[in-house]
Parts: C-alpha cells; structure tokens; sequence
C-alpha cells in the first residue's frame, strides 16, 4: 500500500484548505474532518502540509541511503 | 457568487467597521474566479487591484534569473497579496499561484484609494497588516542566509539516516526546520538545491542519499 500523507484528527477544523491544493484527489472532507484516500498519484508535493495551519496533516520523510 | 459581508467583516483591513460602511465598500469590489496553477499576478508587470482570498489558497513568490522559486508566503481565506504595490505605486514586486481552485475578491487602485479617504480608520488596520507583512519578511530574510541554512539541513539528513536494521525517525519539513532554525519554505528549497547537487534523490516520501561524500563536504563547509 502506498504511503500517504498522516492525520491527526484531533487537530484537523474541517477548513478543506488542504483538499482544494491537492491536485491527486487523495483527501476527502469526511464528517468535517480530513481522510486520506490511499491513490498512487499522491507524488508527495506536500503542498497539503504547508497550507494547514493547525498542523493536522502532515507528510514525513524517511531518510535513507541509497543501496550500491 | 455574491460577495458576503460577513466574509468581509473578518477580512483584516475591514476589522471594527459596521455593515453600513461594510455595504458601501462592498459596491467597489469585483469576484475573480481563478483555476488550479493558473498564474495571478506576474512579478515586474503593473499593479492594479488589491486581492483578497475568499477561498483557496494562493503563493506568493519571486523567481530568480535562473528560474529557481523562492516563495515569500502562503495567502489563505481572509488574507490579502498585492498590497505593496497598490499603495506605493510600484510595479509587481511578486508572482501569485493560486494553489487550487481560488475565489478572490478584488479592489482597483484607485477604488482603494477613495475607501480609505472615506473610512480612514481603515489605515490603521492596513498599517497593522503591512507591519506584521514586514516582520514575516524581516524573519524570512534573516533564515535565508542561505550558505548555512543548506548546511544545517544537511546535518539533519546525515544524523537522521535510517539504519539497516528498520527506519529510521521521520522529519517533516516543519520538524527539520525547526531543528535548522529556518522556516519551511527555506528548508524545501535547501532540499532542492541538495538534490540538484546529486547529494540526495527526493523519491516521494523518501529522501535518498545517493551520495553521502557530497552531502558530508556541504555539511563540512558551513560549519
């Protein structure tokens, strides 16, 4: 299953500023708060976490190094 | 869509005026429908409306001669662009996106002018958003002291690897600018210019460290 971007529900206000960014179709506003949709076009732009203003959803990096 | 008072109420520059005066500033501004990536306002060209975000997102940012993005910030509901311009007679000195679907609400100059001869308690609230657009400016300013910032971001990749045995700790870009003292939209274009030096390869949520020698000398240089 493809990684998404994580929410926190808690901190979400249902403002769908986030969903209006996402050019992927991978959030929903679902009973005033945000729900990821599991879609392989997310490219991980997060452009979703710099609009939030409370922080609710947000896209961590896994840091790795490259195999030879 | 017709614009609502309510709406403007909340609006900064608008802030303690009553609905009467709210309907009569409402005559001077028109809707601007705009879509997803479409470009707003060009940096250089002439100035002639003040924009206020009604819904949606819109980034402001310059473009240096060599086409790298520097965004100076993100306008949300409520929020206003373009205000520089429009008071001081200058040209663009900033490029607007909008981010998705954008509805803004927009004054002319010159209708902008005759508001606030005409309710001039707006200036202090103009004055209040243009002092606290100077203060996000000044602390931008003062993160992009770039040299080092790319340095420190560095640092945070190479203590952050994750080890063989199973991932490591995961960084959002607000987490590594707050280790990095930078603001996020520093730290996004640190990791750009990273990957553009073949030091890491961005793979969605992954970052790569495709060659740690190089990623070692940057972190080498700035300290």
């Amino acid at each position: 299953m493809a990684e998404m971007p994580v929410i926190d529900p808690q901190k979400c206000n249902g403002c769908g500023l986030c969903v209006s960014v996402c050019s992927c179709g991978a959030l929903v506003i679902v009973n005033n708060v945000i729900t990821i949709v599991t879609i392989v076009d997310c490219d991980w732009c997060t452009d979703c976490e710099a609009v939030c203003t409370t922080g609710a959803i947000t896209c961590p990096f896994e840091i790795v190094i490259q195999k030879p | 869509m017709a614009v609502q008072l309510e709406f403007l109420r909340s609006i900064l520059y608008f802030s303690g005026l009553g609905f009467a005066e709210l309907e009569s500033i409402k005559e001077f501004i028109f809707e601007k429908t705009v879509d997803r990536a479409e470009i707003v306002l060009l940096e250089g060209e002439s100035a002639e409306n003040l924009y206020f975000v009604a819904s949606g997102v819109v980034k402001v940012f310059k473009t240096s001669v060599e086409g790298k993005e520097q965004i100076l910030s993100i306008v949300r509901p409520g929020e206003s662009f373009n205000d520089v311009p429009i008071f001081d007679g200058g040209l663009n000195p900033l490029s607007a996106q909008a981010m998705g679907p954008v509805l803004l609400y927009g004054i002319k100059r010159n209708d902008m002018e005759a508001i606030v001869k005409d309710h001039p308690q707006i200036s202090l609230n103009i004055i209040k958003v243009l002092a606290s657009r100077v203060r996000h400016l000044v602390s931008l300013v003062a993160d992009l002291s770039f040299k080092h910032v790319i340095g420190r971001v560095a640092k945070i990749l190479v203590e952050h690897i994750g080890g063989e045995m199973g991932r490591g700790p995961r960084l959002t870009q607000q987490e590594m600018a707050a280790m990095a003292g930078t603001a996020r939209e520093v730290v996004g274009r640190s990791l750009k210019e990273l990957e553009d030096a073949g030091a890491i390869k961005l793979d969605r949520h992954r970052i790569v460290i495709t060659d740690k020698e190089t990623l070692q000398k940057i972190v080498d240089v700035s300290y």
